[in-house]
């Protein structure tokens, strides 16, 4: 019954995304930003689902039965302010230069906007070494999830295989049309269905408060943030979901908004969703140690799947497989297909074929890299160590750091193209020093401080980039004219 | 100041405001339930709702001024 729920789930995003080819007009743009004809609920749903992962059902449970309820503080409630914030501050900005300029990539942004080719090129190295990590974690987390899920009978590279697939049967057809109508259905079935898991355990385990006063007496520490999460960590964690505002995937999907007034609803309607998601997968994780109390390492992060398979196995377990497939999917289709985007229009239109390639041609680019990118991922996750899982954080680090060059391109008319480097390669090296320094600590702080990496990273990177600007002669007039009004 | 900037300046400062108070130390140690929620988890279920308030707010008060002509224009 499990597997029918799978193939059954499998099969509707597939017939979702494959539809979309009917309206698909044959141009590069169309490709790669739906010609700039997403409404706001359709970009609410594609950004949502693109930015949360299988860790927002399957991570965070298993955190918060490891620390409590802090998790949510941490992670969630923080995304739930600054998130919508870069989304207006940033994200309609981008969305506006984008549709003037007719530009499909960050990339393009950067180059024109700091005139300079070098930049764009460090930029496109940085950008794609950052997502890889990010896009290997999601086919090789979701294969493991179908093979617990499914009590074996679906084994990891199966799983990752038939995800690969379907992915990219989708998006190669669709674009990013059918990548946005396959990614609002699988946002509301994995909103949903943490509605459902909830409401049904909590009825198996006799109702939240019975539940939560069982645990408060075996584990009173896991009802508190207490020392699990100390301030100057909450504080510059903070920091994290700045991300958002440098991931190219999310950057896409701004630019496929039908107008500016397509983001309000997104804008609003963020910090609700990221409440609908997290809270349930927060109260089950803590709520564990009802059931389960001797959960150690790894098979914390299974906390939900073993709630599941202990209380309501068959149905539910299929429902929550499917829920894992469409958390992952969501974010892997438009990670490839903005990564098969930069390669066509960053490398190949701009560096080799910029006047002889037509729309079909740059359509079949875009093809031929979402599914090359596929490939790869797909083979490389069956040979990478499960230890990557630890890169998520570096990796939104990573990005979250960067934000600075985009705030100066946006606001800062004297920001220049010395100041972007500076910036850049400050981050880049930080990164490395960091990452070398505390690469295998999952609770590293900056000595031991509390304070993330990402704090120092992206103070050093405001300072770089204001520094470099300053000392640097100002952009030329025509550029400020382009991009200042 | 003009009053549409006012109301800008005030949202900036709500916007700062509601940052600070996600360092939710007065409830760090506190153990209680409130509305069935451990209160430290309450609290932050909470700052979700008023953080789309205050989106709602400035999508209302404070859109940023020129970008659908931005956009539109060739």
């Amino acid at each position: 019954m499990t597997l029918a729920v799978l193939v059954a789930y499998l099969g509707c995003v597939l017939a979702i995304g494959l539809a979309s080819h009917r309206f698909f007009r044959g141009t590069g743009e169309d490709y790669f930003v739906a010609t700039r004809t997403i409404g706001p609920f359709v970009l609410l749903m594609s950004l949502f689902g693109t930015h949360m992962t299988a860790f927002s059902l399957l991570g965070a449970s298993g955190e918060a039965y490891r620390t409590g309820i802090g998790v949510f503080a941490l992670m969630a409630s923080s995304s739930a302010l600054v998130v919508p914030a870069v989304i207006f501050f940033v994200g309609t900005r981008l969305w506006a230069v984008g549709k003037r300029h007719g530009l499909l990539t960050q990339v393009q942004y950067f180059r024109a906007r700091y005139e300079s080719d070098g930049l764009g090129l460090l930029l496109f190295v940085v950008l794609v070494a950052l997502v890889v990590p990010y896009l290997l974690i999601g086919v090789m987390g979701g294969g493991l999830t179908l093979t617990q899920i499914t009590g074996g009978q679906v084994p990891g590279w199966v799983g990752g295989l038939v995800m690969t697939a379907v992915v990219m049967a989708y998006v190669t057809a669709g674009g990013l049309r059918g990548t946005a109508w396959a990614n609002t259905f699988q946002t509301l079935v994995f909103m949903v269905l943490g509605a459902v898991t909830l409401a049904y355990l909590l009825d198996r385990l006799g109702g939240l408060g019975p539940a939560l006063e069982r645990v408060a007496a075996a584990h009173p520490e896991l009802m508190v943030r207490g020392d699990a999460v100390p301030p100057l960590k909450l504080l510059s964690y903070t920091l994290i979901p700045l991300s958002v505002g440098m991931f190219p995937h999310i950057f896409m999907h701004w630019l496929s908004a039908r107008g500016a007034a397509s983001f309000r609803l997104p804008v609003v309607a963020y910090p609700v969703c990221i409440m609908i998601v997290w809270v349930p997968s927060v109260v089950l994780g803590v709520l564990g140690h009802d059931t389960f109390d001797d959960l150690r390492g790894p098979a914390v992060n299974s906390v939900l799947i073993r709630l599941i398979e202990h209380h309501a196995p068959d149905v539910l377990a299929g429902l929550l497989g499917a829920g894992v497939l469409a958390a992952v999917m969501s974010s892997l289709d438009s990670q490839v297909l903005a990564i098969g985007n930069m390669f066509t229009q960053d490398v190949v239109r701009h560096y080799g074929f910029h006047d002889q390639m037509g729309e079909r041609q740059q359509v079949l680019a875009g093809r031929l890299f979402v599914g090359g990118v596929l490939l790869l991922t797909y083979l490389l996750s069956l040979v990478t160590p499960t230890r990557i899982f630890s890169l998520a954080v570096w990796s939104f680090s990573g990005y979250a750091a960067l934000l600075p060059v985009a705030l100066a391109a946006i606001f800062w008319r004297r920001s220049t193209r010395a100041g972007a480097y500076a910036a850049v390669v400050t981050v880049a090296v930080l990164w490395i020093w960091f990452f070398s320094v505390g690469g295998d600590d999952p609770a590293y702080t900056v000595g031991g401080t509390g304070v993330m990496p990402v704090a120092v990273m992206f103070l050093a990177s405001i300072a770089a980039v204001v520094v470099g600007s300053l000392v640097s002669r100002p952009p030329s007039e025509a550029t400020l004219a382009r991009f200042f009004r | 100041m003009t009053a549409g900037r006012a109301v800008r300046v005030a949202l900036y400062g709500a916007l700062a405001a509601l940052y600070a108070l996600h360092q939710d130390a007065w409830f760090r140690h506190d153990p209680r339930i409130v509305l069935g929620l451990p209160v430290g988890l309450a609290y932050h279920v909470a700052y979700c709702v008023a953080a789309s308030l205050l989106m709602a707010l400035l999508v209302k008060l404070a859109w940023p001024a020129g970008l659908e002509t931005d956009g539109d224009a060739p």
